[in-house]
């Protein structure tokens, strides 16, 4: 509890500066909207503009990109880890390609798939799926020899060794790329709907709100964006000790 | 019904390479241990008698000469030969029911069969109760005995154990060495047991090996002809575990002095097998 009280400090405090810098004059209002200016926008965007449809929106998109991400993500990086001709044959283009940064495909992905909402959900799995590729390699890759040897001598078969002994001891990396692709494919809805700005989603709120120079509108969509990130990160957590039980404190 | 667990390495010679160097690490081993036999194998590290643990296992086969289990020549692990290694090497996400469990996993008993023999062999190593407990939540001691019951879980002939009480502290390690013993008493398992420890290898073995380096070699081997259960305070086994101190004394400085000091007591011939 205190330590919940602890981390709600610093942002407490900041709210506290944006409120009075805003109410003494300290800035601009018209750059950093007073808090109630904003909360009253939120009011009047869930009422009168669909708020929440916008919100729905951009996380089902996330969802599908995200789940698609993963799904893919998993199959290649256990093929990757558990045989070595693929590994050999596939890990280097995909170390290559990787290096890319994932925003710089955005160009091709709009002349592939347009800009529509393939092309977003394209964008999110892409962004999900390369973290989870790569801890799910290092994953397989990373049961310990010692454990191995037990495995031989207790006469596993392949398939034994591979559901009883590397799938398990991958899933704390499994479940850290997971993680990341949850975070990744989060940023890249907003990302997507930023650089794409057809169609609805928080996203191209708050590009609208920068093109009509409504800060409230700005600020609100920043906040609301922290905190799904926020609530998305904590029930990962959450989820993720719960299933690493066994794993030592 | 013949007993079975009845072990035979003959002319073994094995050989690493390093960077591209071979080194031989066994040379010329001949061995054998009677069904219900408990044989330890004492030597200093990088005697080889980990290499010879891991060749009766079965999990390195390139090497010369035989091995051979009950007249069958050893070709990959099996589950006739339990393993023990000096770590428990558990799998951390299994409890201590599903870790012993794992030596039944290619058994062919039935479902029951295999509940009863996981409980019955925590309850052999004195584990009742922890059951659902996963590793993290063990001893040292008590993961060793995990570790133990896995390895005899599956009633094999045979079962190998690498310095299984190294890690351990002296009060535990002298606790595990009596319950080893009690349990070898009750299963009448064929025992082959690798340390460095003196004092360990003389107070469980029938007989006691020692082994020379570079390459492995038997320097020297004792009969422990004393009834069990045993005294550690017995001055008949401190005598012989001064005479294995000295036979073990003199592998390790036969590089400096001429070669072999005198070993009393012992039966410096390596004993030849005959296995009909």
């Amino acid at each position: 509890m205190t330590r919940t009280l602890r981390g709600l400090a610093l942002p407490l405090l900041l709210l506290a500066c944006w409120q009075a810098a805003s109410h003494f004059g300290l800035v601009d209002r018209r750059i950093l909207p007073p808090l109630e200016r904003v909360a009253h926008t939120a009011i009047d965007q869930v009422v009168n503009h669909g708020l929440l449809g916008h919100l729905a929106i951009s996380l089902l998109r996330d969802m599908v990109g995200f789940v698609l991400g993963a799904m893919l993500g998993l199959l290649t990086g256990a093929l990757l880890g558990l045989f070595r001709t693929i590994d050999l044959l596939v890990f280097p283009s995909f170390n290559g390609l990787r290096q890319i940064a994932i925003l710089a495909w955005i160009p091709l992905i709009s002349i592939w798939f347009g800009i529509g909402e393939t092309a977003k959900v394209v964008f999110i799995t892409a962004a999900a799926f390369i973290p989870v590729v790569l801890n799910t390699y290092e994953g397989f890759r990373s049961a310990p020899d010692s454990l191995v040897e037990v495995a031989r001598a207790f006469t596993f078969t392949r398939w034994q060794a591979i559901t009883r002994l590397y799938l398990p001891s991958a899933l704390p990396s499994i479940a850290t790329g997971v993680h990341l692709a949850l975070i990744y494919s989060w940023v890249a809805s907003i990302g997507s709907e930023y650089f794409m700005t057809v169609g609805p989603g928080i996203g191209g709120m708050i590009i609208a709100g920068r093109e009509r120079f409504e800060m409230d509108l700005v600020m609100l969509g920043i906040l609301i964006l922290g905190l799904v990130g926020f609530l998305i990160n904590r029930s990962a957590s959450l989820v993720e000790a719960r299933l690493l039980r066994w794993q030592q404190a | 019904m013949a007993q079975q667990g009845h072990l035979v390495i003959s002319g073994v010679f094995k050989t690493f390479r390093v960077s591209g160097e071979p080194l031989r690490v066994l040379a010329g081993l001949d061995l054998e241990v009677e069904p219900g036999g408990f044989l330890t194998i004492v030597g200093a590290s990088g005697c080889g008698k980990s290499t010879l643990l891991r060749l009766v296992a079965g999990l390195d086969t390139a090497f010369d000469g035989s091995v051979r289990v009950d007249g069958d020549p050893v070709t990959a692990p099996s589950l006739d030969r339990g393993l023990v290694f000096q770590e428990p090497r558990l799998f951390p996400w299994l409890t201590v029911a599903q870790n012993v469990a794992l030596g039944l996993l290619n058994s062919p008993l039935d479902k029951a069969r295999r509940r009863r023999e996981v409980s019955a062999h925590i309850e052999l190593v004195g584990l009742g109760g922890f059951e659902n407990a996963y590793p993290h939540q063990l001893s040292g001691g008590m993961a060793q005995r995990v570790a133990i019951a896995r390895g005899l879980v599956n009633r094999p002939r045979i079962l190998l154990l690498d310095e299984p009480f190294g890690a351990l502290d002296a009060l535990t390690r002298a606790r595990l060495q009596d319950e080893l013993q009690r349990i070898w008493a009750a299963e009448r398992t064929t025992m082959l047991l690798v340390t460095h420890d003196v004092e360990e290898a003389t107070y469980l073995g029938d007989r006691v090996v020692v082994m020379a380096p570079r390459p492995g070699r038997i320097a020297a081997t004792f009969d422990v002809p004393l009834a069990r259960p045993r005294e550690r305070t017995d001055p008949a086994l401190g005598r012989l575990r001064d005479d294995v101190m000295a036979a073990l004394q003199a592998t390790s400085s036969a590089g400096v002095a001429p070669k072999s000091a005198p070993v009393p007591a012992a039966r410096t011939a390596p004993l030849l097998v005959s296995a009909e």
